[in-house]
């Protein structure tokens, strides 16, 4: 099988400025994150300005970190290791360069419009229509760009990385363009197409499918090749490692429910979701323990290797988050962990533990090689690093497991008349000095990311840089008495020769997929229970709901009250699906910072909402000495004008998602709105006469609080209102 | 509830994606030796090398 000896050369370049965009936007990403860790002890670091508040800064710190950090790391990883194992340079360098180029600008863009506060609303997934656009662009051009590469490679057998770089490129792909389905208002706007509960099902199974795809099985792919590079052994079971790999591939795609347990989402669903997140024990720890085997007869290295350290660790990680993921999908689990700590504890179990450590090691490894000198640039401060970043993270999950328990047991907590025993609020205040701990790990984590950063620079910088590196090997040449046996393995060979060919019946087959997404649900009357009573909210409403959006609310706050004595006793009535049908996005949140808003409307008067939003501990200095609300303060909101030039488009767009707004409705909804928030402000200003706190009704009118105010006032009104007359 | 089906729907072809995949794996001798592979990864291509390539 083996031909003629080609000499051609590994592009090294690519690889290296992916490096120094994961080094860039991981100092950028975890500063957001200390600091968003240290707003939630104090929360004057909010500044009082919208740019800077924890509800926009939290979509900022995740979509840095989850899709810049991890992702440019990714790149560079796979542009290392794919062409090493298939012999063979990039298919494309143009095609490379646009890859890099293309995705430091969606960052930039990210970055920018979360500033901004334009935002879809849905977590992980919070960028808007044009950005959605380019992502998906710019991910076909990296798919293009590895499929051409292994069509042209110099090996036959496709090592098992890349069987895992493949599964990320197509399944982040579906992922991302079926929860992306929106409706544009403008270029900065867009409404989800689905609504409510289906929003919320899509959205989750985007969101659970991220974690598979985007930070799992890209980084089990690097596994396979950096361990064993770095270990100098070959991996421990290669059998195991296919068998896992498709496994895992084949189950995750399933468990996507596990995040909506005790929700409106049908039992039977629930249930597939948990049966499935318990499977999947079993592929992932496959997986670990192939990685931790593979140190077998390298184990005396780990003490001084600061590499091999960071895989350990890495791998261990990987291992506790995948036991812990199938524990929190057992409903009995499920009850006291979602909404609290827990849940950010085990995600950055995964990021700052698997991902991160994965990232260190591998550039610990890889940047030398980039560089006619091969050698790190100190190894100790390596290993000063890594004792940094692993106390750092221990400090972070603990602290995060501590409170997470503790608030999500004090929840459920009555007392000997059968009250409940703790206000929301005492459940903050038991648990912000965790927030303190929490904070000063993440510091420490981000201290050892300078030392890895200035290490790494070091490194590159204090050699010659290697951007071709010469290689050669036998050309793959087809035997072609095999091809007649097997007809199936001939025509994938052609197909595999036309790149072309291959690129337009992938198109194809995604085509189809999308139509069979697509078409039910325009044709489907959906089978969502529908309440008779659950309107549509008015434009002042709509108006509110978009700034509630805007200002990341659901970051801190869920509007899913679940079907436990305990919520119903502090927050009322359990949510229904038929509620949120009018829901473009939902905003079911996935955290309690703060206490749920699912019924919030009627249980306060306009004036309260109005002097909470203006300063939030406003409403407890009587009852503190030391006022306990850590939510921020948000001013503009009361000296800010509403927008309402975009409301007719607005209402015109969820009509065209089926919204029942009376046709020609867009005409009047401006009039409807200014004669809402009047009344609204009529009432703020009688309610805060002689408190010294007096406000003109004409001047609050038209700001943004109203709108907000209204929409607060409105969630979770409907059932209850009386649909005979 | 329609979406889930379209879900399960989308999710089944996926899943049919990656069986199609894997049975073209076997079929084609991906996965005839088990143990090679992983070695091989250990050697560079550097030019001159002395290593025997197959």
């Amino acid at each position: 099988m083996s031909g003629q000896i080609e000499k051609f050369s590994y592009d090294n370049r690519i690889s290296r400025m992916f490096l120094y965009a994961t080094l860039l936007w991981g100092a950028v990403g975890l500063l957001v994150g200390v600091l968003i860790a240290f707003q939630l002890y104090i929360p004057a670091l909010n500044f009082d300005l919208p740019y800077t508040t924890f509800g926009r800064l939290r979509p900022l710190h995740t979509n840095a970190v989850i899709f810049a950090f991890v992702g440019n790391a990714i790149f560079a990883g796979v542009y290392y290791s794919l062409q090493r194992l298939l012999k063979a340079r990039m298919f494309n360098d143009m095609l490379s360069k646009l890859h890099f180029w293309g995705w430091q600008l969606i960052i930039v863009c990210a970055a920018l419009t979360l500033f901004l506060g334009i935002s879809t609303g849905k977590e992980y997934a919070e960028l808007e229509w044009p950005i959605d656009i380019m992502v998906a662009l710019v991910w076909v051009i990296f798919g293009v760009n590895m499929i051409g590469t292994m069509v042209k490679r110099r090996e036959k057998h496709l090592y098992v990385a890349i069987w895992f770089y493949l599964a990320t490129f197509v399944t982040v792909a579906i992922l991302h363009i079926v929860n992306s389905f929106e409706i544009p208002v403008n270029l900065f706007k867009s409404y989800s197409w689905y609504a409510g509960v289906q929003d919320a099902m899509v959205q989750w199974w985007y969101g659970h499918n991220a974690v598979a795809f985007f930070l799992t099985t890209p980084f089990l792919g690097l596994m396979y090749y950096f361990v064993p590079k770095a270990a100098n052994r070959p991996v421990y079971s290669y059998r195991l490692s296919i068998v896992h790999f498709w496994a895992l591939i084949f189950i995750y795609i399933w468990a996507g429910p596990h995040h909506l347990l005790y929700s409106a989402v049908p039992d039977w669903a629930q249930t597939l979701g948990v049966v499935f997140s318990l499977m999947l024990i079993a592929p992932s720890w496959g997986g670990m323990i192939n990685g931790l085997l593979t140190m077998r007869g390298a184990w005396d290295r780990v003490r001084n290797d600061a590499i091999l350290k960071f895989f350990v660790v890495a791998l261990t990680a990987y291992g506790m988050a995948t036991f812990e993921g199938p524990m929190h999908s057992l409903k009995t689990v499920n009850a006291f962990t979602h909404f609290t700590d827990w849940i950010p504890a085990h995600v950055h179990i995964g990021t700052l533990g698997w991902n991160g450590m994965m990232i260190f090691a591998i550039f610990y490894w890889m940047a030398p090689r980039l560089t006619k000198n091969g050698k790190l640039f100190s190894m100790k401060l390596a290993n000063t690093h890594f004792w940094i970043a692993t106390l750092g993270m221990i400090l972070w999950s603990v602290a995060m497991y501590w409170a997470g328990t503790a608030q999500g047991l004090m929840w459920k907590q009555w007392d000997a008349n059968g009250l409940l025993q703790h206000s929301f609020i005492d459940t903050v205040i038991a648990i912000v000095p965790m927030y303190l701990v929490r904070a000063i790990g993440g510091t420490l984590y981000l201290l050892g990311f300078f030392i890895f950063i200035y290490n790494i620079l070091k490194t590159l910088g204090s050699a010659q840089a290697v951007h071709e590196e010469e290689a050669e090997a036998p050309a793959l040449v087809l035997n072609n008495e095999n091809h007649s046996k097997l007809s199936g393995y001939l025509r994938h060979r052609i197909l595999e020769k036309k790149p072309l060919a291959l690129t337009f019946w992938a198109a194809v087959a995604i085509l189809v997929g999308t139509l069979i997404e697509m078409v039910p649900t325009f044709l489907v009357k959906s089978n969502v229970p529908t309440i008779a009573s659950v309107q549509p909210y008015t434009p002042l409403e709509l108006e509110g709901r978009d700034i509630y959006i805007r200002e990341g609310c659901n970051s801190c706050h869920s509007q899913l009250i679940r079907p436990f004595r305990t919520e119903t006793e502090r927050y009322g009535e359990y949510s229904k699906a038929g509620e949120f049908v009018y829901d473009h996005p939902f905003l079911w949140g996935s955290k309690r910072t703060g206490p749920d808003l699912a019924r919030e409307g009627g249980l306060r008067d306009d004036a309260w909402h109005f002097r909470h939003m203006k300063r939030p501990n406003s409403i407890y200095d009587d009852a503190y000495d030391n006022p306990p609300s850590i939510m921020p303060a948000y001013p503009w909101l009361i000296t800010d004008d509403l927008d309402v030039s975009n409301t007719p488009d607005k209402i015109r767009a969820m009509q065209t998602l089926g919204v029942p707004y009376a046709e020609g409705y867009d005409a009047n909804a401006v009039g409807d709105l200014q004669e809402q928030a009047a009344g609204i402000a009529n009432n703020i200003e009688q309610l805060l006469s002689g408190t010294g706190e007096d406000v003109v009704a004409d001047e609050i009118k038209n700001k943004e609080i109203i709108a907000l105010i209204a929409y607060l006032q409105r969630l979770g009104t409907d059932i209850s209102k009386d649909t005979n007359n | 509830m329609k979406i889930i089906f379209i879900m399960i729907g989308i999710s089944f072809i996926i899943a049919l994606f990656f069986l199609v995949a894997f049975i073209w794996s076997v079929k084609t001798g991906q996965y005839d030796d088990t143990y090679s592979p992983s070695a091989r990864i250990l050697f560079d291509d550097k030019p001159n090398s002395t290593l025997d390539k197959n």
